[in-house]
């Protein structure tokens, strides 16, 4: 290798750098021995790959500039790709923790004499952090709801006498006898409580949470 | 004998361009597989996490490959 970092001419002619060739120069003979098209040079003369990383970063021509933010917004969007994978995993992760724990304890709410027909209550289940409302709709028909809305769990009212329940934050409605979306920017039913009926008491017997 | 051509700054310029729209449609991908699996989980809908977590790891791969590619043509363009 000369200086510039060629190889040096090899007198031989069956040499490995002039396989193929028939004249007598070397494959890299007329190669430059820097890029042409790099503009920018830095003030001390030295080669850019010699230069710290912020000069090479920070290129003074316009087609270098292009393509060092295209390169670093490709690392940018690696990054978030990056990231959305691992919020795969947390999902997965908080699935798996949700399955430990199982299905939530029986909880008595209340008793079918203290709940008139029309009649909704307000209670916490299975956490003191998960209100859930609870409706007598006729004389024979039991509901129970998470309170929060499936859009952005805002607390959901029941109206009994139009059969909705209704999200007064972004005017959502869901049907009182399923829970499902009617109208309004929820997309997901509400989720729904188990209830069950023994001796006249109104137990908490679960959650079921549905897609649709 | 095959000759080592560095790619020329114009072809470097047209092959991020092309790496970036690739890693873009990907990246949507993942937002898109990122919420149709929050929305599935909130649904109780258990199905989907894993299929959707290992597409989203085949995603990152690819991401990552091309990205490692681009720092490779860049390095040995001298």
């Amino acid at each position: 290798m000369d200086e510039r970092g060629r190889e040096r001419l090899d007198a031989r002619i069956d040499s490995a750098g002039r396989e193929g060739l028939t004249g007598t120069a070397p494959a890299n003979m007329y190669r430059p021995h820097h890029d042409a098209e790099q503009v920018t040079l830095a003030p001390d003369g030295r080669p850019m790959e010699l230069q710290p990383a912020w000069r090479n970063d920070f290129p003074i021509d316009w087609p270098q500039d292009h393509y060092v933010e295209r390169r670093d917004f490709m690392k940018f969007m690696v990054l978030t790709s990056l990231a959305f994978t691992v919020g795969q995993f947390w999902i997965a992760a908080e699935n798996w923790r949700r399955r430990r724990r199982g299905q939530p304890e029986m909880v008595r709410l209340t008793s079918m004499r203290e709940l008139p027909v029309g009649a909704t209550q307000v209670f916490a289940y299975p956490t003191e952090h998960d209100p859930c409302i609870l409706v007598r709709s006729d004389e024979r028909t039991l509901v129970a709801y998470s309170q929060k809305c499936t859009h952005l769990s805002c607390a959901v009212l029941p109206r009994v006498e139009e059969g909705v329940i209704r999200c007064p934050c972004h005017e959502g409605f869901f049907d009182l006898a399923s829970g499902r979306p009617i109208a309004g920017p929820p997309r997901r039913p509400l989720s729904r409580v188990r209830l069950e009926v023994r001796g006249g008491d109104i137990f908490a017997a679960g959650v079921d949470e549905r897609t649709v | 004998m095959s000759v080592h051509r560095p790619f020329t700054r114009a072809q470097r310029g047209t092959i991020v361009n092309g790496m970036l729209a690739f890693v873009l449609m990907l990246v949507i991908l993942q937002l898109w597989l990122l919420t149709a699996t929050m929305n599935a989980y909130l649904g109780g809908d258990e199905s989907v996490i894993w299929p959707a977590a290992a597409a989203s790891v085949v995603c990152l791969a690819l991401n990552a490959g091309l990205l490692r590619y681009l720092y490779h043509i860049e390095r040995t363009r001298q």
